[in-house]
């Protein structure tokens, strides 16, 4: 590899963003990984995209909206069903205040 | 002979003739399933007593008379990235193990309606993310034709399901050539649809500008009728096209001479298998002798579409996962003091090493001081690449490529290298940037008895052409059609 393009100081900063967490071994790996792929990344800088517009949605198609209607949906019971804490039918998470 | 080695429509046809009841139909594939799968792997987990009722209100309608619905009776497997009421669906994941989704993805329905009945659900690589379906927190999938090699991925469950006989239809997902590779590495036929063609309502979202549900099949015909069932709009997808479904399975009948086939000569580089190269040689001629009139043609942008891939699909991959924080649905680490470190925890412990090595990819390229030198860039080369083919699809009805460079590779072999498992995908992954249709079929069986898959790709919305291209070539290929051996042999060691 000729040049890091990303340090392990910024690896442990997406990592905050991402919330994941890594061990030192981890981070090392993937600042060694992500600098090869981002190398190769580099290819694209070889074309002049100046005047090129971006594309996000491949296929051209109208803005569809639905009907503003109330239809049945999921019951509480359905919704809370695969959340492991639950608490007076509220998902229930850490304190935070 | 056992009634799951038939095709789809071979099976239909006998149900309705009454010469053998679904029942039977449905346990000679748990027969096969019970005998080959602790070797092939392809199976998360079953739907057997459902699946066997079912059956058996199938057989009830045929004995009534009653007007049977186009898929009635058919064993289909389902990849575990489509939501199935009732029936766990895990992404290949831990941090959705034990999820058990309160509604049914808008393509289970319609198959449901059809008459088919879903079997299992499809190992897969974790989150539709691999080419190998070694990504799997559950463990890898082994390719039917050599149990030492891959099935391809990330429907490599899909693909080595219905390649061994333990289904006749099996839903994918196609993101990069995650239908297409799988299917050309187990010999069998995978299409993935134009984006929009099939509602992705219920399909848990990798890359949602690029992720499209495509079918893996025995043969062409059978792909043609599952595309008729599962195509269309449906409101609950504002991105599903609201067109017309056209009768695949007439139209794919209809000849090709005439058709103007456009050979992207960027396909034919270093890296690509001398077997493989040889074996399309050998179709094209086919195609001619069809009547085809056959021309190189260049898509100039081709090389820098693996580098677009992989920043759009990231960059859209790390949003989408961002849902999974142990809250609403799936795992949760037991051990955790305040919110933030319960997200960290449980999405470092529940993701694997590739899901994750994408989301910090895809956060990095969409960070403050990167978006416009990675996401954006990306985006408009994705717009070069697009005008690349429909320049052109203004001169050719259809492109022929090879779907992998490689026939399937051995376990293990591409694990330590993320890059060069990319690589895999060069072929496939272009068709997914542009939106286009294209499906893989097995055109030759290499010199280790492995099949190797042929390319075709078509104009947005016109899967009918790519369809009436490979079945006329499947009915006047030469190459016999074969059953993986290996399963039986490595079986009866065990029995």
């Amino acid at each position: 590899m000729t040049e890091k393009i990303i340090t392990k100081k910024e690896v442990e900063y997406v990592a905050q963003l991402a919330n994941l967490k890594f061990n030192e071994e981890e981070k090392e790996e993937f600042t060694s990984q992500l600098n090869s792929i981002l190398d190769y990344f580099k290819k694209l800088n070889e074309i002049n995209t100046e005047n090129t517009p971006p594309t996000a949605y491949i296929i051209s198609m109208p803005n569809l909206l639905n009907e503003d209607k109330v239809k049945p949906s999921l019951t509480q019971e359905e919704v809370l069903f695969n959340a492991k804490h639950v608490k007076k039918g509220y998902f229930q998470v850490p304190k935070i205040i | 002979m056992t009634l799951n080695q038939l095709t789809a429509h071979e099976v239909i046809d006998l149900i309705r003739k009454k010469k053998v009841s679904t029942y039977e139909v449905i346990q000679d594939i748990y027969n096969q399933i019970d005998k080959v799968d602790n070797f092939i792997k392809a199976f998360l987990i079953l739907n057997r007593e459902e699946a066997l009722k079912q059956a058996k209100e199938i057989d009830i309608k045929v004995k009534n008379e009653e007007e049977l619905p186009p898929l009635a009776g058919v064993a289909v497997a389902i990849k575990d990235i489509i939501t199935t009421k009732g029936l766990e669906t895990t992404c290949g994941s831990k941090i959705l193990k034990g999820f058990i989704p309160p509604y049914n993805a808008t393509v289970i329905n319609k198959l449901k309606e059809a008459g088919a009945i879903i079997i299992g659900k499809t190992n897969m690589d974790e989150f539709a993310m691999g080419s190998s379906t070694e990504n799997s927190a559950f463990g890898p999938t082994c390719n039917p034709w050599d149990l030492e090699r891959v099935p391809g991925g990330s429907s490599g469950g899909s693909a080595a399901a219905v390649a061994a006989d333990e289904a006749f239809i099996a839903l994918g997902t196609d993101t990069g050539g995650s239908v297409r590779q799988p299917a050309s590495f187990c010999g069998m036929v995978g299409l993935k649809p134009t984006y929009g063609r099939v509602s992705r309502y219920g399909l848990v979202a990798y890359a949602s500008s690029l992720d499209q549900i495509g079918t893996i099949t025995k043969d062409v015909t059978d792909c043609a009728l599952t595309m008729k069932v599962i195509s269309g709009h449906d409101h609950k997808d504002s991105t599903s096209a609201i067109l017309e479904v056209p009768d695949y399975l007439k139209s794919c009948q209809e000849r090709i001479e005439g058709l103007k086939i456009g050979v992207p000569k960027e396909y034919f580089i270093a890296g690509l298998d001398l077997e493989v190269k040889d074996a399309i040689d050998k179709a094209l001629k086919l195609f001619e002798r069809l009547g085809a009139k056959i021309e190189e043609v260049s898509l100039p942008h081709t090389e820098y579409s693996l580098a677009t891939y992989y920043l759009i699909a990231t960059a859209e991959a790390s949003s989408n996962l961002a849902r999974y924080d142990g809250v609403q649905y799936g795992y949760r680490t037991e051990d955790y003091g305040d919110l933030s470190s319960m997200y960290k925890k449980t999405r470092s412990k529940g993701f694997g090493n590739e899901v994750k090595r994408r989301i910090m990819l895809g956060t990095y390229a969409l960070s403050s001081g990167y978006y416009d030198a990675y996401y954006l860039k990306a985006q408009k080369v994705r717009t070069l690449i697009k005008e690349d083919f429909d320049k052109a699809f203004r001169k050719y009805d259809i492109l022929v490529t090879p779907t992998s460079p490689t026939p399937a590779f051995k376990l293990k072999e591409k694990v330590a290298d993320p890059l060069t498992m990319y690589l895999s995908d060069i072929y496939t992954i272009p068709i997914n940037l542009a939106g286009i249709p294209a499906i893989s079929l097995n055109c030759e069986y290499n010199k280790n008895n492995l099949p190797l898959g042929l390319q075709i790709i078509g104009k947005p919305f016109d899967e009918e052409t790519i369809l009436r291209a490979a079945y006329n070539f499947e009915q006047n290929s030469e190459v016999e059609r074969k059953k993986p051996e290996i399963c039986s042999a490595k079986c009866k060691e065990v029995a």
